[in-house]
């Protein structure tokens, strides 16, 4: 154990268990995978050559051996033994000379360089690979690959030649074998090492930050550290992740505060009533009203749930089994229409224009929850506008692949900042708070929207609001929607006596009078 | 009428039984599916009152059984679930009308006494033409003559006036209107039908000494004439 690590208060297991994880990770494994790969191929090239390198000198070796058996043999039948044996003699004193022996039919050392060769060699004649020895000293102390003939009169001929240097080849290369190995071997676990410890430094510090982010910091982010590499790639996908759920959870907790406070106002009111009543009503007239205030309070409330779990309800998505073939222009008409009177009473034209054959996958409740909601708050904040201002139009058409539809008044509107935010929970803008309403009639028309795979916007109409919403239209299946629609009540189409524009008559823009000029010079402005 | 109440909220059903008792209707009550089924099998009762959520035999499968079973006997389901899809499972499976929970006391009320109303009409053909008191409305020629002084009115107008009409003496409700008139099911939030209902009064009045769409404080409309005034 090295003094740096001695020094750090690192607890033996602890070390033990990060060995154990490095061995573990993916990066390690594959570096012993590929280690044991090469290591493998090692071997083999290295076994080829030094199985060739063999043979090749094997070769050179009894090539050897066969020309000098061949110049003995000459001699011999030249001129028998006795020339044999001087020509033995006088070979075996030349420098790098091969080996011979003659002996006697008994084994008897007659003449050669060979001191000794085991007894069992010289028996049998042909080629062999054996010990021998110089000498009698160093009985077996060399290798050599030797023939043996059998001379007529018993005597034995060896002739032999040394395989040192063949040896020591193999040795070399055994050693380059080994060496290469062990640098395989040593480099490849180094390697596996380094690349294993840098990714489980950087899965380490994902780990931690993970942790931390679990523990509640909501804020941690992973690092990225800006090689574009496969982690990089994780962490930052990890990381929009992170944002997304960092967003989702502010969201749920101003939803939280929302609700608490905008139902705990309603609810405390209600109790504050029922107790007033209690304390102070004495005639049954009070008590009554008294009462008849509570349950208003409380049917608000229930409208306020019911609008919260449908809501949450369409924004889970659950609900897409509902969406039929319909034409969001009956749909319009029909509204249109329902509100048409609301509107005439509170001094307001709704003016409604919707072309034929608008179909969208779509569910007529909703739609038409969507478009009363609309039209509800174009009212609620185009009520007292007077003279052209005094509109609210409802218009829906074909807008390329998309069926658009507008609603815009010509109310206070929504300033640019708040846009966004109007369509959030109980989002009520300040000039809002002085009229009735809970903040969810938008947050339920966008939901609406989205189920329908719609997008809402929200324009100035200068002056006022406008909404458009764009639907993905439909081809029109066989099916008339009318058919699919659960239980129509009671049927036919209503004709509606305001346009049935089947001409794009009117651009919204158009419609929408200028601040400037009250009254009715305004359509040189809106000239482009 | 006679009613039943499925419903395994034991106060909930008493209050309701109570209520009932004190309109002049005979109401029993049971407390979970399957004593429920075994007492609306006998059918004897002009209208049933389900939960949907109910103890060993849910609401919609207790339906289905009766209808299996051949008991007609007009269903009201009362349920929780005040969704768009759920309505349409509720209707699907039998029954005939469906309010979410929470509802108003004369709301049910309401719906249950139509529904007892359509059963007891529903042998007889449906009428061509309604008569109450001096008014008249011919469904065939779309003609409606007051004291045979003609009215017109809008398509709209005159189904208003013809739902109102076909009910005439009960209460329907704002949210019964918006059912049957538009078709709508979701609650609207302002009073859209009040000014639907006192432009169709507006037209039928006007000229005549005494009205004949009463409004009924805290639960909606009545279509009669009343006494003395009938011509």
């Amino acid at each position: 154990m090295s003094d740096a690590s001695a020094g750090a208060p690192v607890p033996a297991e602890t070390r033990a268990a990060r060995f154990q994880k490095l061995f573990r990770t993916t990066a390690f494994k594959l570096s012993l995978a590929y280690l044991a790969i090469f290591a493998l191929c090692a071997f083999l090239a290295l076994g080829y050559v030094a199985w060739n390198a063999r043979a090749v000198l094997d070769d050179q070796i009894v090539s050897t051996i066969d020309a000098e058996i061949n110049g003995l043999s000459e001699q011999y039948n030249a001129g028998g033994l006795r020339r044999l044996i001087t020509v033995v003699e006088r070979r075996s004193r030349e420098p790098g000379a091969s080996l011979y022996l003659v002996t006697t039919a008994g084994g008897d050392h007659v003449v050669g360089n060979v001191g000794y060769v085991p007894a069992a060699v010289l028996a049998t004649p042909g080629q062999s690979e054996t010990r021998y020895g110089r000498n009698d000293s160093d009985a077996e102390a060399h290798r050599a690959i030797v023939r043996v003939f059998t001379l007529p009169g018993g005597f034995r001929l060896l002739v032999g030649r040394d395989t040192e240097e063949r040896d020591r080849l193999r040795a070399v290369i055994g050693r380059a074998f080994v060496t290469s190995l062990a640098a395989i071997v040593l480099l490849g676990v180094i390697g596996g090492w380094l690349a294993a410890s840098r990714v489980l430094r950087r899965v380490d510090a994902m780990t931690q930050t993970t942790r931390a982010i679990m523990a509640g910091d909501l804020d941690g982010r992973l690092h990225v550290a800006g090689n574009g590499d496969e982690l990089d790639r994780l962490a930052s996908s990890l990381n929009q992740m992170l944002e997304r759920i960092g967003e989702l959870m502010r969201g749920m907790r101003e939803v939280s505060d929302n609700i608490a406070h905008d139902l705990k106002t309603p609810l405390t009111r209600l109790r504050n009533r029922a107790d007033e009543a209690l304390r102070r009503g004495t005639t049954p007239e009070d008590l009554r009203a008294a009462l008849e205030a509570v349950i208003e309070e409380g049917d608000g409330l229930i409208r306020v749930f019911n609008a919260l779990l449908m809501i949450a309800r369409l924004e889970s998505g659950s609900a897409q089994e509902m969406l039929v073939p319909l034409d969001v222009g009956q749909a319009v008409r029909s509204v249109g229409e329902l509100y048409e009177a609301l509107a005439e009473d509170q001094g307001l034209t709704l003016a409604v224009q919707a072309q034929d054959d608008l179909m969208i996958a779509g569910n007529r409740e909703l739609i038409g929850q969507a478009l009363a909601n609309l039209i509800d708050n174009a009212l609620k904040y185009g009520a007292g506008s007077v003279g052209t201002q005094a509109r609210v139009t409802l218009d829906a058409r074909r807008a390329g692949d998309m069926i658009r539809l507008t609603v815009s008044d010509h109310g206070p509107g929504i300033p640019q900042a708040e846009r966004a935010r109007v369509l959030d929970r109980f989002v009520r803008l300040e000039d809002a708070r002085s009229r009735p309403g809970f903040g969810l009639g938008l947050s339920l028309v966008n939901a609406v929207v989205h189920l329908h795979h719609g997008t809402l916007r929200l324009f100035d109409n200068e002056p006022g609001l406008r909404i458009e919403i764009d639907f993905p239209a439909q081809a029109r299946v066989g099916l008339p929607a009318g058919d699919i629609q659960p239980a129509p009540a009671s049927g036919g189409p209503v004709p509606t006596p305001p346009s049935r524009a089947t001409e794009v008559a009117i651009h919204p823009a158009v419609t929408a009078p200028s601040a400037h000029p009250p009254g009715r010079a305004s359509m040189s402005q809106e000239a482009p | 009428m006679r009613l039943l109440i499925i419903e395994d909220d034991r106060e909930a059903a008493a209050y309701l039984v109570k209520a009932f008792r004190e309109t002049g209707h005979v109401a029993d009550s049971a407390h979970d599916g399957l004593d429920g089924y075994a007492l609306a099998r006998e059918g004897t009762y002009d209208v049933l009152i389900v939960d949907r959520m109910l103890p060993k035999l849910d609401g919609l499968s207790l339906i289905r059984s009766l209808r299996e079973q051949n008991v007609t006997t007009p269903t009201l389901i009362l349920s929780a679930l005040g969704q768009v899809d759920d309505r349409v499972k509720g209707l699907r499976a039998g029954g005939d009308d469906y309010l979410p929970k929470p509802y108003a006391f004369s709301e049910l009320l309401a719906r249950t006494e139509a529904l007892a109303r359509r059963q007891a009409g529903s042998g007889a053909a449906e009428e061509t033409r309604y008569r109450i008191g001096d008014l008249e409305l011919d469904r065939l020629s779309h003609r409606v003559t007051r004291a045979g002084r003609e009215i017109p009115l809008q398509p709209r107008e005159f189904r208003l006036l013809e739902y109102l009409m076909r009910h005439a003496g009960q209460v329907v409700t704002r949210t019964m209107l918006l059912e049957h008139v538009w078709d709508y099911h979701f609650d609207p939030q302002t009073n859209v039908i009040d000014v639907h209902v006192s432009r169709l009064r507006g037209k039928l009045d006007k000229g005549f000494p005494s009205p004949i769409i009463h409004t009924i404080r805290g639960a909606g409309y009545v279509l009669r004439v009343d006494e003395g005034a009938a011509g």
